[in-house]
């Protein structure tokens, strides 16, 4: 399949490529790792005029901690994340979402900045971020802004970025002790999308009340979906077996899935359900042997 | 667009349309047709080389993100006339039967092995998970990274 054709540009820094973006308008797309976009493109889903390929823009790839957030560039791919020996032993939360995304060939070239900016509610990294909090930073003409991923995504396929904006570095702050998450996804076969997943993310307080808890649902709604009653459940509580039970059921009941070839809405609300039980579980036992 | 890659260490040279799918330029335009188109939808991994080591599908993938980069396809595998332990492999297990997934598959787990010398069988299967077969079930599959493994550990190349 041959995309229809289109004018390729390859800025190589956020100035030139803002600039780009302000002149070509809703005719240009941002070229990323490719792997959502350029499907798209052969289907004839996608036929933009004009591509601004970003991969030449130095200084988008890196995963550190710093100023209290573990950051991560835009341009980070998901294999990097994966083998990523900080991502594996203190965002377990991020490091199970790399492991399931897409297969491994698509994650060497697949990157989180895309995955989070394409904004399609079967993508993984949006659950993620919501329960862990994060913030995007994105660059414009304007300079740099920074927007709490609880604003960012405005419906399907749809983002709070300016036409002028690029999503530039992702952060998640840096846990506090007895903090975990865990993301747990259902799918028919690798590289399929979730028929539903559950992100999860909580901080125990020193007497084992959560003190602070996300939980974000993915492909289960026209847009990533924060649990918001179901965190409101638990935050306060000690999370044994019966606030875990209440707080599933307020995630299944947040839950707004479609039937599809992937299942009826009862069995994908169900799901939800049973994910949360477990994802919570799994959270708590790492919360338990984490500092 | 003039193109510049190195492929299996050899430049080349092209002009060509930002939209042209860096399997066609490897496949159509410079006659390099071991590797494989397949699903041509991301998904079997047909198509996959590597690209500055890393494994990639090619189909989706333009060749002007390829240029000034180092390419290595199934051709580049074999090295004056001595197959590489992973095509021997293939061949000692009956890794393959119609054939059309095995460029993928052997660039996948060529770049694989570089990382990981001693593969349990789960972690083979994961790697290729992005590559589809559909004939052999997968498990002489298995067996040929695993005998080319054996092979690499041994100095074998």
């Amino acid at each position: 399949m041959i995309p229809a054709a289109f004018e390729y540009h390859a800025p190589t820094s956020i100035i030139e490529a803002s600039a780009l973006l302000a002149r070509l308008g809703e005719d240009a797309k941002i070229l990323s790792g490719g792997q959502s976009l350029i499907p798209l493109m052969k289907l004839r889903l996608a036929n933009p005029h004009h591509l601004v390929d970003i991969n030449g823009i130095p200084g988008l790839s890196f995963i550190r901690e710093a100023d209290g957030f573990l950051r991560i560039g835009a341009l980070t791919r998901e294999s990097d994340l994966e083998e990523s020996e900080l991502i594996r032993t203190r965002y377990p939360l991020i490091h199970d979402t790399s492991q399931v995304i897409a297969d491994p060939v698509v994650r060497n070239l697949a990157t989180i900045g895309g995955n989070l900016a394409h904004a399609d509610p079967a993508n993984d990294h949006p659950a993620t971020m919501l329960a862990a909090g994060a913030e995007i930073v994105a660059a414009g003409r304007a300079g740099e802004r920074r927007l709490p991923i609880e604003s960012f995504f405005t419906g399907p396929f749809a983002t709070a970025l300016k036409a002028d904006e690029i999503l530039t570095e992702i952060r998640v702050p840096v846990p506090a002790a007895k903090s975990a998450g865990a993301y747990l996804k259902v799918e028919r076969k690798v590289g399929d999308f979730a028929t539903a997943a559950v992100a999860v993310q909580i901080t125990l307080a020193a007497n084992d009340v959560c003190s602070r808890i996300g939980i974000g649902l993915t492909n289960v709604g026209l847009t990533p979906i924060k649990a918001g009653k179901a965190e409101g459940a638990l935050r306060g509580q000690r999370l044994d077996d019966k606030a875990i039970k209440e707080a599933a059921r307020l995630a299944a009941d947040a839950a707004q899935p479609a039937a599809d070839l992937r299942g009826p809405v009862e069995y994908k609300k169900d799901l939800v359900r049973v994910l949360t039980v477990r994802a919570l579980h799994r959270a708590l036992e790492r919360a338990a042997r984490a500092r | 667009m003039q193109v510049q890659v190195s492929i299996n260490g050899e430049k080349h040279q092209a002009d060509v349309e930002p939209r042209l799918l860096l399997v066609h330029l490897i496949r159509d335009v410079l006659r390099l047709t071991g590797t494989h188109i397949g699903c041509d939808t991301t998904h079997c991994g047909a198509c996959t080389v590597l690209l500055d080591g890393r494994a990639v599908k090619s189909c989706t993938m333009f060749a002007v993100q390829a240029r000034g980069k180092e390419i290595m396809t199934v051709e580049g595998l074999e090295k004056d006339g001595k197959l590489h332990p992973l095509q021997e492999g293939f061949m000692a297990e009956h890794g393959l039967q119609c054939g059309y997934c095995t460029p993928g598959m052997l660039m996948t787990s060529y770049a694989f092995l570089g990382k990981h010398k001693a593969p349990s069988d789960d972690d083979i299967r994961r790697a290729i998970s992005g590559n589809l077969c559909r004939c052999t079930g997968y498990v002489n599959i298995v067996k040929a990274v695993q005998h080319a493994a054996a092979k690499m550990r041994n100095g074998g190349a």
